[in-house]
């Protein structure tokens, strides 16, 4: 550890909590430093302050040189995944309280490129994701006539809703233990999207989807670990719609 | 490997902790696999020495018949059960069967791929392969 520092700077919110975490937080940067370094930062915490929170008070008062990407603050954007106490979180979504821990360890997600500090480049991912054909695949259109808007029944949106929360976070592919190995393989997020589209009844692309996602990088590289799936932090559960696509390769579901 | 890709390696994908019992039976499995590749190997290297004649085969044979030989006979023994049942539990689920359906998730989320059925396969193999294991040990240290 390089430094500890501890806020003098009074906030500008009245803090009526005595509580004191050690926020680690894990610094690089990739043009400059040859290695990861471990900085400590003693942050006071409510019983409500996420770790996002923590991080931003460190930026605020102690470093502001710590770089970290974050939008909505309400685990909706998917931007400030990284890895908190060796596991994928959203910051904004991870209470200190909750942690249990008077330490609290911040570092970039793995399995992607850092460009510094806590913050990661996730365009792999997104070209990935792209390559699922993300978009429902048909000849006609619902804006153009004679077509009418196509119909879906509640019982065919419950097939593939679950898949739609997907905020492309990229907390599965970080957790993803052939991720961790192997850097062609689709991963976790972009089958899961696969499967979105293949079940949705309004889809006639389910052929092209299979034939992209039917490769030795591809679906076949997926060993149901299913830590993909526990740290979604909208209960997507890309474990299953990855199993439920090999069933459409297999044949056992049409 | 490039370094900047910030990819855990071997290491990340070997680690059994962090995840729960799920990510357990997938080291549990990777660990048993390769294993059973050393022993199939060692194996045949094993019955080749048939080829130098009776002498030799017994010679080489009487290896297993000493304590460490009985001690990795065992572990063999429950690397192959469990291997066998867990794998089963993964090809099954490879094929879409017992992995859930598809359904709105409520707060707190938990997986339906991750349901208590599987739970229980894994714990059920973990626990068949004891039992052989023990059964095994009971075989060649019994009188």
């Amino acid at each position: 550890m390089s430094e500890t520092a501890l806020a003098e700077e009074q906030s500008s919110t009245e803090v009526s909590s005595s509580k004191i975490v050690t926020l680690r937080i894990a610094k690089f940067n990739p043009e400059r430093d040859s290695g990861q370094q471990y900085v400590d930062f003693k942050v006071p915490y409510e019983r409500w302050t996420t770790v996002l929170d923590a991080v931003l008070d460190v930026k605020k008062h102690l470093d502001h040189s710590v770089a970290v990407r974050y939008s909505c603050r309400q685990a909706s954007c998917g931007s400030c995944g990284m890895k908190i106490n060796g596991r994928p979180r959203l910051a904004c979504f991870t209470k200190i309280s909750e942690l249990n821990s008077d330490i609290v360890t911040v570092e970039p997600m793995n399995n992607y490129p850092i460009v510094r500090d806590l913050v990661v480049k996730l365009d792999k991912m997104f070209a990935n994701h792209k390559k699922m054909q993300p978009y429902v695949i048909r000849e006609d259109s619902e804006i153009t006539a004679p077509t009418k808007e196509f119909n879906q029944t509640p019982e065919q949106l419950e097939e593939y809703i679950q898949f739609a929360n997907c905020i492309k976070c990229g907390l599965c592919n970080s957790a993803c233990p052939t991720m961790a190995t192997d850097s062609s393989f689709l991963g976790p997020q972009a089958l899961g999207q696969a499967y979105r589209y293949v079940a949705d009844n309004r889809d006639k692309g389910k052929n092209s989807r299979l034939k992209i996602i039917d490769e030795s990088h591809g679906i076949w590289r997926c060993h149901f670990a299913g830590s993909c799936s526990q740290v979604c932090p909208k209960g997507v559960d890309p474990a299953m719609g990855i199993q439920l696509l090999r069933g459409y390769l297999l044949g056992f579901r049409k | 490997m490039k370094r900047n890709e910030n990819r855990e390696g071997i290491k990340g994908m070997a680690n059994p902790g962090r995840y729960g019992i799920e990510r357990f039976a997938y080291w549990l499995m990777r660990i048993t696999g390769l294993g059973l590749l050393a022993y199939l190997i060692g194996h045949v290297y094993e019955t080749s020495n048939i080829v130098n004649g009776k002498t030799a085969w017994d010679n080489f044979l009487s290896l297993t018949q000493t304590t460490e030989g009985h001690v990795v006979l065992t572990l063999v023994i429950g690397m192959c059960v469990f291997h066998t049942a867990n794998g089963i539990r993964v090809m099954l689920g490879h094929g879409g069967f017992g992995v859930g359906k598809p359904a709105r998730p409520d707060y707190p989320y938990t997986p339906a791929s991750q349901n208590n059925m599987h739970k229980l396969c894994i714990y059920a193999s973990i626990g068949l392969a004891a039992l052989a294991m023990m059964y095994g040990m009971s075989v060649l240290f019994g009188e």
